[in-house]
């Protein structure tokens, strides 16, 4: 296609890239400034118990992971102006749906294979909802989340799975690559795709469009309720991934894993400057959110706190996070 | 006791968003009961300063006194309190509540402290809207409104704030004919009740039909204050644009005609209650003029052949096949720009490069990857060419000014060479040099074979641009005209209202 409409430039006036407010600044890059204050502030207190080594760095990038991966697909979810709250319910079920297949005597990657599909089908189902009959993803992923929990206590009547597969479980969880755990590996590398996909491919363009603006959006040619429809799926293929993850760490399936994923895959997302409404997002922030997430559990865990206590000051945290993350209305 | 002062005097504004100056020294005054005309070209400052009168932006340098009292403006609140109300270049209402509810919102009479007093509420915003001349009552959705009953609950709501000066900003941008008439009726009124207007508008008629002072601004700096009668509109363009981009707004024959086969058919279209029966025929490289009063289903039509409305009853045709849907029609070469440029045509929190691109993202990425650095280069040769004002490609679009953003919602479209381009109001709130490079430019798009559909309320705009005409009168196409064949504003004024343009030579709807 070429250009006959703009074929005679005209000089153009002098352009200076703008850098932003300050304050802009500050606020787009706000979870590494916390993130920094919350290492800081761990090192000084609990430094000396074993917080500050190699080894529990690794253990937080480890645990962390499953959170990590689930919110990079929720942050295109969010960036395309929609929210996925049944992630964690998928998580289970594609833990149990490939632990019963091995079970059942299919080889690992077949096994791999229909606990992904499990996910992918479940986003598929919440992508139409919203966008063929136009219920508003909050209710349809609230009801699934609730349905899809109920199934995977149902399966095995919440009795847990173990997957005595050893090839399985060292790729997805329990083993390690050049010294590196394999959930390290797993995180960084989608972390990368995420980031690339979302920056420099037109799917990316188009989800943030589509947040943005859905009208605008449509009006360009973007077929937006296809863009959401894809999003829900990759939410749905990651939380499952997410499931593979936890089964080959814990080498079992079982029918809580992923409660209450999805509130800490939001937090994340948002504590990383994506905003709730949509049109703006950054996997890298949402890697940097679950790291902080995970940081602080880490620490209070370290701290002695017990599991109330622990609640107690996550909450408070990523709600004063939230608040400095968060635009103000001018 | 102040009548010797005049009701509102700034002087030495200034302001700047981050390194860029946007008001440089400015000085402004408005007597007692004047409407006084603010103007100058897109991103001059109009908004800005008068932002900053009503609380919504401070100021960095200067005074401004009310009735010669210094006044501090902190927020909105302030200018309220000191009798500055403003009708925004968006509106500003709340659709989910009601008439009244909005009239009175934040002071609603109350039965004792705590409870609204909502017979009290009720009769004070009609007694108000009575006032103004309206019949409308005040438990109407303000979301079930037309564009110009919304303007007069503003301007109810305004009045119900005691307010003494009303500043209006593009007030009559998305108002049909008939309801400016009535919003200058209004205006009138107030003026003789001894309210004083700051008028903001880039159609020059009005200024000279209502206003006593024009201020022209030009980049952030007053460039005259005059009476209106001792001015002539190229006087004030001159001032306004600087004396190089004289633009002519002036229409030419194209001489050609359009034979052959159409790109577009449209067969017996009809979408209820508002489009009952309706064919023509678009060519390529014609350029056809759709008017009609606002409200006759002109972007109805408009949707319909987009693809983004199923018709009831009748047939389009793109390249003699039926359009299917929006999808097909995108494919088949055919754009939209919309009419309401916030809604539907911006993602505000985007990059203006980024919305640039939105349309465009085939042409600037190889199917997968995008590439900014082959967009740049000609998002910024659109940026000079239609004089976007911006300091930034990577700027927000929400930052930009109204005209500003407007011109990139068009431009956009541009770079795709569409085979029809549908244009629904493209030039509200441009200013007039921009109005004649967008002029310029659908000439040019049109003389290298796209077929143009341009919708427009300005009349002045159709005669200026288009090589034929439909008269879209109570659903139907009334005529279809050579623009040759018309020869005076007034003809196609009548002729939208049912008066149809004697004809020597009639075209024949086929
Ligand atoms: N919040 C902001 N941040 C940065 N720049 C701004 C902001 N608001 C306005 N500007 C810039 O200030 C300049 C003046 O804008 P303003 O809205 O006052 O123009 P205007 O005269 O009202 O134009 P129009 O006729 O297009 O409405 C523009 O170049 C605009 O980009
Ligand atoms: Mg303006």
């Amino acid at each position: 296609m070429q250009s006959k409409a703009i074929s005679s430039p005209k000089p153009i006036p002098s352009m200076r890239p703008s850098m932003g407010s300050s304050l802009g600044f500050i606020q787009d890059y706000s979870v590494y400034f916390f993130f920094a204050a919350v290492l800081i502030f761990f090192a000084v207190t609990i430094g000396d118990q074993g917080f500050l080594t190699v080894n529990n760095f690794f253990n937080i990038a480890r645990t962390t992971a499953m959170i990590s991966i689930v919110s990079f697909a929720m942050t295109f979810v969010i960036a395309s102006g929609e929210l996925d709250l049944s992630v964690g319910s998928v998580c289970a079920l594609s833990a149990l749906t490939c632990g019963l297949a091995i079970q059942g005597g299919y080889d690992w990657y077949v096994a791999a294979s229909f606990g992904l599909l499990s996910g992918l089908a479940i986003g598929l189902a919440n992508g139409l909802l919203v966008t063929k009959i136009g219920i508003p993803s909050f209710l349809v992923t609230l009801g699934m989340m609730q349905l899809i929990r109920g199934v995977d206590m149902r399966v095995t009547y919440t009795n847990p799975v173990a997957i005595p597969d050893p090839t399985f479980n060292s790729l997805f969880g329990a083993g390690k690559l050049f010294g590196i755990p394999s959930l390290i590996i797993w995180s960084v590398l989608l972390a990368v795709v995420g980031h690339v996909v979302l920056r420099y491919t037109t799917f990316g363009r188009r989800v943030l469009a589509t947040g943005g603006n859905r009208l605008s959006a449509d009006y360009s040619g973007i077929n937006t309720s296809r863009i959401k429809l894809y999003t829900f799926m990759l939410s749905g293929l990651a939380a499952a991934l997410a499931g593979l993850l936890y089964s080959g760490m814990m080498q079992t399936a079982r029918y809580n894993f992923g409660e209450g994923m999805e509130l800490a895959a939001i937090a994340a997302v948002i504590l990383g400057g994506t905003s709730l409404f949509g049109g703006k997002a950054s996997i890298i922030g949402t890697f940097a959110g679950a790291l902080m997430i995970g940081t602080i559990n880490n620490g209070l865990i370290i701290m002695g706190l017990d599991v109330s206590e622990q609640m107690m000051v996550a909450g408070g945290i990523i709600i004063l996070a939230v608040a400095f993350a968060r635009k103000p209305s001018h | 006791m102040s009548d010797e002062h005049p009701i509102l005097e700034m002087r030495d504004i200034e302001k700047s968003f981050g390194a860029i100056s946007v008001l440089k020294k400015v000085d402004f005054t408005l007597q007692r009961g004047e409407v006084h005309a603010l103007m100058g070209g897109n991103g001059a400052g109009k908004s800005t300063l008068m932002k900053i009168l009503t609380g919504v932006y401070s100021m960095d340098a200067g005074t401004i006194a009310v009735e010669g009292q210094p006044i501090r403006l902190h927020d909105a609140n302030d200018a309220k309190r000191a009798g500055i109300a403003m009708i925004y270049q968006e509106f500003s209402l709340i659709p989910t509540l009601t008439v009244g509810q909005n009239i009175l919102l934040n002071h609603e009479p109350r039965a004792g402290s705590l409870f609204l007093n909502d017979r009290a509420a009720n009769r004070l915003a009609r007694s108000i809207l009575e006032d103004l001349g309206e019949d409308l009552n005040p438990n109407t959705l303000v979301s079930d409104l037309s564009a110009g009953m919304m303007q007069m609950v503003e301007i109810a709501k305004a009045l119900s704030q005691k307010a003494k000066i009303l500043v209006m900003d593009e007030p009559t941008a998305s108002l049909s004919e008939h309801e400016t008439e009535t919003l200058f009726k209004i205006i009138r009124k107030l003026k003789a009740a001894g309210i004083s207007i700051v008028y903001i508008s880039h159609r020059m008629a009005e200024i000279f039909e209502l206003c006593d002072r024009v201020t022209v601004m030009r980049d952030g700096q007053i460039r005259m204050t005059e009476p209106c009668a001792n001015l002539t509109i190229p006087q004030l363009v001159e001032t306004m644009l600087g004396a190089s981009s004289a633009s002519e707004f002036t229409w030419h024959d194209r001489h050609k005609e359009f034979h052959g086969e159409p790109l577009v058919k449209v067969r017996g279209l009809a979408m209820p209650p508002r489009v009952v029966d309706v064919s023509f025929d678009i060519h390529p490289g014609e350029i056809v003029g759709l008017a009609g009063l606002m409200g006759s289903g002109r972007t109805e039509i408009a949707e319909a052949i987009f693809g983004r409305r199923t018709p009831a009853a009748g047939e389009i045709l793109i390249d003699g096949k039926p359009v299917s849907d929006q999808k097909h029609a995108i494919d088949s070469g055919i754009a939209m720009v919309p009419e309401d440029r916030r809604r539907m045509g911006l993602v505000l929190d985007h990059s203006v490069q980024s919305n640039m691109m939105a349309p465009n993202l085939d042409r600037f990425s190889n199917g997968i990857f995008v590439s900014d650095t082959n967009a740049s280069g000609v998002i910024e040769r659109l940026i000079g060419r239609f004089g976007i004002k911006t300091s930034s490609p990577a700027k927000a679009a929400r930052l930009l000014s109204g005209g500003n953003q407007q011109k990139i919602v068009i431009s956009k479209w541009l770079i795709r060479n569409p085979r029809l381009l549908i244009l629904d109001e493209p030039t509200i709130g441009v200013d007039i040099g921009a109005k004649g490079e967008i002029t310029a430019q659908i000439r040019e798009l049109a003389d290298a074979g796209t077929a143009i559909l341009l919708i427009s309320s300005e009349l002045e705009e159709l005669l200026a641009v288009s090589d034929r005409m439909l008269i879209l009168h109570e659903g139907r196409i009334v005529q279809n005209i050579q623009r040759r064949d018309i020869t005076s504003e007034e003809e196609l004024h009548h002729a939208v209202q049912g008066h149809l343009i004697a004809q020597a030579d009639p075209v024949h709807a086929a």
